[in-house]
């Protein structure tokens, strides 16, 4: 490139105003960002946020405390201990997750043979300490309770495919 | 000694054997439920179909089938996988599949056995037969949905255990395994049931839901809840004893153990000595070793060896006992015992007070003499092995003593004092059949040596056991059941009384008299310790029990799962156990107790580790050097000749679920006492 050409480009403004249409096309674009948190992206029913404990709709715990969650679990972050319950059926006493140990595999719902451990839709918990990730099962129950309706639209639009 | 061919490889086993039998000498896997090589065969699961070449046109059930010479067998030909897979569906129509749920989930035979030899799915849609479950008591569970029927228990229980409590009702899909009258099972071999089944249908009522198998570490040990000393496995999850299994040891246990042994893991964790506790102001305070410690040496300032006494109990490993004796040696003291329940034994040649037949050597006998003894309670698995022998043929049994409740037929001679010096004597008319009987056996328990006269009854039975040739170069019938775990490698390593040393029944008058200043207990608990009177009681030992009660130093040990310990079996089978878990608290091993209570008392020991100590005690005992053997005893004098009182020979008053500190911190263990005792008392079920 000769000396003259770079001049001109440079006084003429050439790369600033190239750079400004650029911008300026992105006008008439579709917008890719949105205005989170009033706006939302789509989530797939496969997505694997929070964890919850189901019930059936009887208001029944599903979980049976079979403990493979807790055995298939590669971060070890679930922690679980059972006895029977007084009406002579498995449950657990105890159902702890540490979510700051929890990879998000969604080993634990595979795993789960009466679907009561979930991953659900959300992924907005963000806590101010670190011990309010160390999910009981109260915690867990709430959860469920609070999130499933959308919990099992998820899963009937996912059963196909399973 | 048919030869047969499997797989294409020869095998030739013992006539008599079948082919599933002569499969496993081949090293081919066949798939069994109802087949188990210590129960009758049945042949009713099916699931050990093979091919036999110029057989029926049908496959053959292996377990069934005599090895017979010449035999072609084929067990990996697709009309045997064919047939697994119809029988493995079969089984499945009717089992719930609720494995999630299930106790025996991941150690399931059928679990297993379905994904190795089942197919991926089921034909069946229709319903699924329900079966109402059975209580079997406190200690089995029953599903019994999950039934297959393969009968395993009903034999174990009718043949090996011998009670016939168990059978099968009704017929075909309809067959319910059940007790007939609801009743809860009288064995105490009844925890291997849930061993025995091979699905979930019996399982454990204590650890029913607590723990998966692949959460428990493994520890394979030795149980001391009697003096058998059968081999366990002792499963742990974090610091918990969940649960304990038999191991296979054909000299000891076969692969049986009694109920007290499996199920009173649950005291380990209960009532324990987790601190130091030192008696102030007339009430025991929770304190630290340094304080208990100088509690102790502040008693003993000053005092005679002779007004120090200790006592060894039943439970206390050799190596803790080596470490009392020594600093009780140190101390000056020939005071020390460890027959709590005064058995006038230990004092004479080894051979007195082994069980020398030996367990396994119960199967060559031909005749037996019970004295005072009730193996039955007191060693289960022992009392297994006479029914083993009894079932054998060519077997007689008589029992001079309270009359007993025993699985094989007995003859009672009865228990007076009367008969029992007849037998010794040679006028009694069973001593005609001990003369005929060339390998006979003569089992005297601790009732019988307890009393007064122990040390006459020893002698009078030696006596006519060696008159009887009961005792010859490669026999010996002379038998002494122990009931307590530490009982012989205690009297191998010599805790009796020395020279001018005072038993237990001379420390509790001296006690009472105030001739006692100071009692070490090692876990004694079987003794009245109130006796003592004003002496200053230290207990070291595990659990809150009766030798804690009166105790003014409490210093916290090891209970046997925590500690690597050696015991010595009632036959003299020296086994080591290990530690599966830890003591709570400030719980330390016992000889690291006295090894440093040693050093606060200016009578430092001479080890400071387990290897110098173990060295320390095989140089005291040197047949404790020889693992997992029995060493060749002597046979000398032992007993002490004379006339017997005329009392009657009674059975020591025991409960068999509540024998020692651990069994007595059981739940489990309280349950199965109460229930006893209420059956025996009459109970109805609605008696509130």
């Amino acid at each position: 490139m000769s000396f003259i050409q770079r001049n001109v480009r440079t006084w003429m403004l050439t790369e600033l105003l190239t750079g400004m249409a650029k911008t300026f096309s992105y006008m008439f674009k579709r917008r890719s960002t949105i205005n989170y948190p009033y706006e939302k992206g789509p989530l797939s029913p496969r997505f694997r946020g929070e964890h919850a404990l189901r019930r059936y709709a009887s208001g029944e715990e599903r979980c049976i405390a079979c403990k493979l969650c807790e055995a298939v679990c590669p971060a070890q972050a679930i922690t679980i201990e059972a006895e029977p319950r007084a009406d002579g059926s498995r449950r657990t006493t105890r159902y702890d997750l540490d979510m700051t140990k929890c990879i998000f595999c969604g080993f634990c719902q595979e795993a789960c043979p009466v679907d009561a451990i979930v991953e659900g839709p959300n992924f907005e918990y963000a806590t101010e300490t670190r011990e309010e990730l160390f999910y009981n099962k109260d915690k867990l129950l709430a959860n469920g309770d609070r999130w499933e309706n959308e919990i099992a639209a998820n899963i009937a639009v996912d059963a196909p495919y399973r | 000694m048919p030869t047969l061919s499997i797989d294409g490889i020869e095998v030739t086993v013992e006539a008599g054997q079948t082919v599933l039998q002569a499969c496993e000498a081949a090293g081919v896997e066949v798939p069994r439920f109802c087949y188990h090589d210590r129960l009758e065969i049945a042949g009713n699961c099916r699931m050990c179909l093979v091919e036999m070449e110029g057989g029926p046109p049908k496959p053959i059930a292996s377990c069934a089938m005599p090895a017979g010479d010449n035999m072609v067998i084929k067990t990996n030909t697709p009309a045997v996988k064919k047939a697994r897979e119809g029988v493995m569906e079969f089984l499945l129509i009717n089992h719930p599949l609720d494995c999630p749920i299930c106790d025996q989930g991941g150690e399931c035979d059928l679990q297993d056995q379905s994904m190795a030899y089942g197919k991926d799915h089921s034909r069946y849609t229709e319903v699924k037969r329900a079966v109402k479950d059975k209580n079997l008591g406190p200690l089995v569970k029953t599903t019994m949905t999950r039934c297959i029927h393969c009968t395993r228990c009903v034999r174990f229980i009718t043949d090996v255990a011998g009670v016939e409590e168990l059978g099968a009702v009704f017929r075909g899909e309809h067959t319910e395994i059940g007790t007939y009258v609801e009743a809860a099972l009288t064995s105490e071999l009844q925890g291997n049931l849930i061993d025995l089944c091979p699905v979930g249908a019996l399982t454990s009522k204590p650890y029913a839901f607590t723990a998966r198998p692949w959460e428990l570490r493994h520890t394979e040990t030795i149980d001391v809840h009697d003096a058998v000393g059968s081999n366990v496995r002792v499963d742990t999850r974090g610091r918990q004893v969940m649960r304990v299994l038999p191991l296979l040891n054909e000299d000891i246990n076969e692969e049986w153990i009694s109920d007290k042994t499996r199920f009173a893991c649950d005291g380990l964790a209960k009532r324990r000595l987790d601190a130091v506790y030192v008696k102030q102001e007339g009430k025991l305070q929770q304190s630290d070793w340094d304080t208990g410690f100088d509690a102790i040496r502040d008693r003993l300032d000053g005092v005679d060896g002779s007004k120090i006494a200790a006592i060894a109990g039943d439970l206390a490993c050799a190596e803790s006992m080596t470490a009392l004796k020594d600093l009780m040696t140190a101390l000056g003291s020939a005071n020390i015992d460890c027959r709590q329940d005064g058995a006038k034994i230990g004092t004479g040649a080894r051979g007195g007070y082994l069980f020398n037949t030996t367990i396994a050597g119960i199967e060559n006998a031909d005749f037996c003499l019970l004295v005072g003894t009730d193996p039955r309670h007191e060693a289960s698995i022992l009392n297994a092995r006479l029914r083993k022998r009894y079932l054998q043929g060519g077997f007689t049994i008589y029992s001079v003593g309270a009359e007993l409740d025993a699985t094989f037929p007995v003859t009672e001679l009865g228990a007076g004092s009367d008969v029992l010096a007849d037998i010794i004597a040679g006028r009694h008319d069973v001593c005609s059949q001990m003369v005929k009987s060339t390998r006979g056996m003569i089992i005297v328990g601790q009732s019988a040596l307890a009393r007064a006269d122990g040390a006459q009854v020893l002698a009078g039975l030696k006596a006519i056991a060696e008159k009887t040739d009961m005792v010859t170069s490669d026999w010996n019938g002379f038998n002494v059941l122990h009931n307590a775990a530490a009982r012989v490698a205690g009297l191998d390593l010599g805790l009796v009384p020395g020279e001018g040393g005072m038993d237990v029944a001379g420390m509790q008058a001296a006690g009472a008299k105030g001739d006692l200043d100071v009692v070490f207990l090692l876990g004694a608990d079987e003794i009245d310790t109130n006796a003592f009177g004003d002496a200053f009681v230290v207990y070291i030992g595990s659990h809150g029990d009766n030798g804690a009660h009166h105790a003014d130093v409490i210093l916290p040990a090891a209970a046997y799962t925590e500690k690597p310990g050696t015991y010595v079996n009632t036959e003299g089978r020296v086994q080591r156990a290990e530690r599966a878990t830890f003591p709570p608290g400030d719980g330390r091993e016992d000889w690291t107790i006295l090894r440093a209570l040693s050093e606060r008392l200016g009578q430092t020991l001479s080890y400071d580790s387990l290897p110098e100590l173990r060295a320390r005690m095989v140089e005291i005992a040197p047949q404790l050097a020889a693992i997992d053997e029995i060493a060749a005893s002597d046979w000398g004098d032992f007993g002490t000749a004379g006339d017997l009182s005329s009392d009657d020979l009674a059975l020591a008053d025991t409960d068999y679920y509540l024998s020692n500190p651990v069994c007595r911190a059981s739940d489990t263990m309280a349950e199965c006492s109460d229930l006893k005792l209420n059956t025996a008392e009459g109970a109805t079920g609605t008696h509130g």
